[in-house]
């Protein structure tokens, strides 16, 4: 699987927003830091906005500030807002019109888009937060959970709440 | 027994205490008295209630208090809201010692409130106690509850691979 800018465009914009929710960021901002142009930004932005992932404030001190629930949206909740997802040949119900080579890659495509896919599910952005803040302390991830701060248990996102979700384009 | 991760799902609410956030939790290995919670809280998530599985499960990990093979129960008020369940296994897969969880579940009304942070922590330390520094888990990659909480708790995907067949009568 391989993102497409504005998707990865997305998630850095998502991931600084939520990690200072109190905040209004700049578009100017955020563009300057990961080297693209505020007009291509603009569009992302829009998009999250419409979604209810970030709200735009104007005027002086103005800019974008997260609105979503961090504990709850995940990874793949942005990503299915700039991408969709192909599924698998054998279900696109034109198998007959598949050469047996055309078959057994698409077999070992899914595969991997479907580890992606469960991958990408199950990361909320909170979770991502703290994995860039040990990534910033110099730790790698914990093989066994040690001195962990006690966060919500089980999730409280459902596969049917995301595929509500993301359905109605409106999160938070 | 890996499975019986794959099998749990966010499940309906049943009657249970919930449990708020500064309440006290206690986490102590299973009693054979806890069995009927559990299979209760199982029962609930899963919808089939296994009392010969669950009975054969306290029988190997319950019963003997051996290091290596954990059953945990974490009580609020005294009654059963949450179990963990892992043992160590040695070279299994190639691989070094190290703590397998094959169970973990939290009654669905006792949830959002770190129960199942303090059971993982709880069967982590035993673990270590054990001697082994790496612990494990598998599950199926539709399960999104368990495998975000899991992700919640710092744990990435592993080097191993799970593989499968259909074998032919």
């Amino acid at each position: 699987m391989r993102l497409q800018k504005n998707t990865s465009l997305a998630l850095y914009s998502v991931l600084e927003f939520a990690g200072d929710p109190d905040s209004h960021i700049s578009a100017a901002r955020i563009a300057q830091k990961y080297g693209v142009s505020s007009h291509h930004l603009a569009k992302v932005l829009a998009e999250l906005a419409r979604a209810g992932v970030v709200e735009s404030v104007r005027g002086a001190g103005g800019g974008y500030r997260f609105t979503g629930n961090a504990r709850r949206l995940t990874l793949m909740d942005i990503i299915q807002m700039f991408e969709e997802f192909a599924p698998p040949a054998a279900e696109r119900g034109a198998r007959h019109q598949l050469t047996p080579v055309d078959q057994a890659l698409g077999a070992v495509l899914s595969e991997i888009d479907e580890n992606a896919k469960a991958t990408f599910s199950s990361i909320t952005l909170a979770t991502m937060l703290r994995l860039i803040e040990r990534q910033q302390a110099g730790t790698a991830p914990a093989d066994i959970p040690h001195d962990h701060a006690p966060t919500a248990v089980p999730a409280r996102t459902t596969q049917a709440d995301t595929r509500q979700l993301s359905r109605r384009r409106r999160i938070g | 027994m890996t499975q019986e991760l794959a099998q749990q799902r966010s499940g309906g609410a049943r009657a249970g205490g919930s449990v708020g956030a500064a309440e006290a939790l206690v986490i102590r290995p299973v009693q054979r008295g806890d069995l009927d919670q559990v299979i209760a809280i199982d029962a609930t998530v899963t919808g089939l209630e296994k009392r010969k599985y669950w009975a054969s499960v306290f029988r190997r990990y319950g019963a003997g208090g051996h290091r290596e093979q954990q059953f945990l129960v974490a009580l609020a008020r005294g009654r059963v809201v949450g179990f963990v369940i892992g043992e160590v296994r040695d070279w299994e897969f190639g691989s070094p010692p190290c703590g397998w969880v094959f169970a973990i579940d939290v009654d669905p009304q006792a949830r959002l409130a770190g129960v199942g942070t303090r059971l993982l922590e709880a069967i982590s330390a035993g673990f270590r106690r054990a001697g082994v520094r790496k612990l494990r888990t598998m599950l199926a990659r539709d399960n999104t509850l368990i495998l975000s909480f899991f992700r919640s708790q710092g744990l990435m995907a592993g080097p191993l691979i799970s593989l499968e067949i259909d074998l032919d009568d």
